[in-house]
């Protein structure tokens, strides 16, 4: 239950952001991947603004036993570098590109832009389920 | 605050948002210790994925995501964003991103702001592949008059 609520204000947290910050608008997203257009470096900032506090939250991460309302950490490893990362990331990139929208944004935007964003995240179901069942 | 050689940036904005994202997955780390990898979540959430978070903390994050934005759209009298008008960049940006996100493990959240500031060489390599891809499919785009 705690637990849930934490997540619960993790994500409301992490939605205002993206909201605030511009990522949640398609066109800017893509106004940033537009090297040879008119180039907006407004996601230059989210990323960085975003680098602050978990750069300190590893740092605190680091002399904790275990998380404050959990039995342990539950991390992945971090230096397995492999062709499915590579090939995974690249088909990622090139879907960011021609939609303008991420996973969080595309959720985000329910609340913001209903129609748009639905058919995006059931594409992206989609897409997901296919990897699922056709990878393994 | 306007950039010098921008006017449609919005820096300050940006680095606000980017700090309240950044909270958000400091939360998840100290409090839940687990990564606020959002295509990681969502495939719990939805149970297309059977490992990971608890399915009710991946469905909580997920939900709190539309309220976060819908609390800021209220406040600030809107939230402006511009789709693509046709629904094809939609649905194979979509396809690609679902995808892509499953076999490539992560996403912006995950590999761009929860790995990378680990300094995970995994995420690292990760997120230059895919900022990589995206500037190339938009330049892509832009030659091939679709922009």
């Amino acid at each position: 239950m705690k637990q849930t609520a934490i997540a619960l204000a993790a994500g409301v947290i992490f939605g205002a952001g993206l909201a605030v910050s511009g990522m949640a608008d398609p066109q800017r997203v893509q106004a940033f991947l537009d090297l040879f257009g008119a180039w907006d470096p407004t996601l230059a900032f989210v990323m960085g603004g975003a680098m602050i506090p978990m750069a300190i939250a590893w740092g605190v991460q680091r002399r904790m036993a275990a998380p404050v309302a959990a039995s342990r950490f539950d991390l992945p490893g971090t230096n397995r570098i492999d062709p499915r990362l590579a090939i995974g990331a690249l088909i990622f990139g090139a879907g960011w590109g021609i939609g303008g929208l991420c996973p969080g944004p595309a959720i985000a935007d329910l609340a913001i832009a209903p129609a748009p964003a639905a058919m995006f995240i059931a594409a992206m179901l989609a897409g997901m389920a296919v990897h699922r069942f056709a990878i393994r | 605050m306007m950039l010098p050689g921008f006017p449609d940036a919005m820096p300050l904005q940006g680095l606000a948002g980017g700090l309240m994202i950044g909270l958000s997955a400091a939360i998840m780390l100290l409090a839940l210790g687990r990564i606020a990898g959002v295509s990681g979540l969502a495939a719990r959430a939805t149970g297309i994925s059977a490992g990971g978070a608890p399915r009710g903390i991946a469905i909580a994050f997920i939900l709190g995501l539309p309220l976060g934005a819908l609390l800021v759209s209220t406040m600030l009298s809107g939230v402006q964003t511009t789709f693509p008008t046709s629904p094809w960049p939609l649905l194979i940006g979509g396809l690609l991103v679902g995808f892509g996100t499953r076999l490539g493990s992560g996403c912006t959240s995950g590999h761009g702001v929860c790995g990378m500031s680990r300094l995970s060489p995994r995420s690292i390599f990760a997120t230059a592949m895919f900022m990589a891809s995206g500037f190339a499919t938009v330049a892509l785009l832009r030659v091939g008059g679709w922009l």
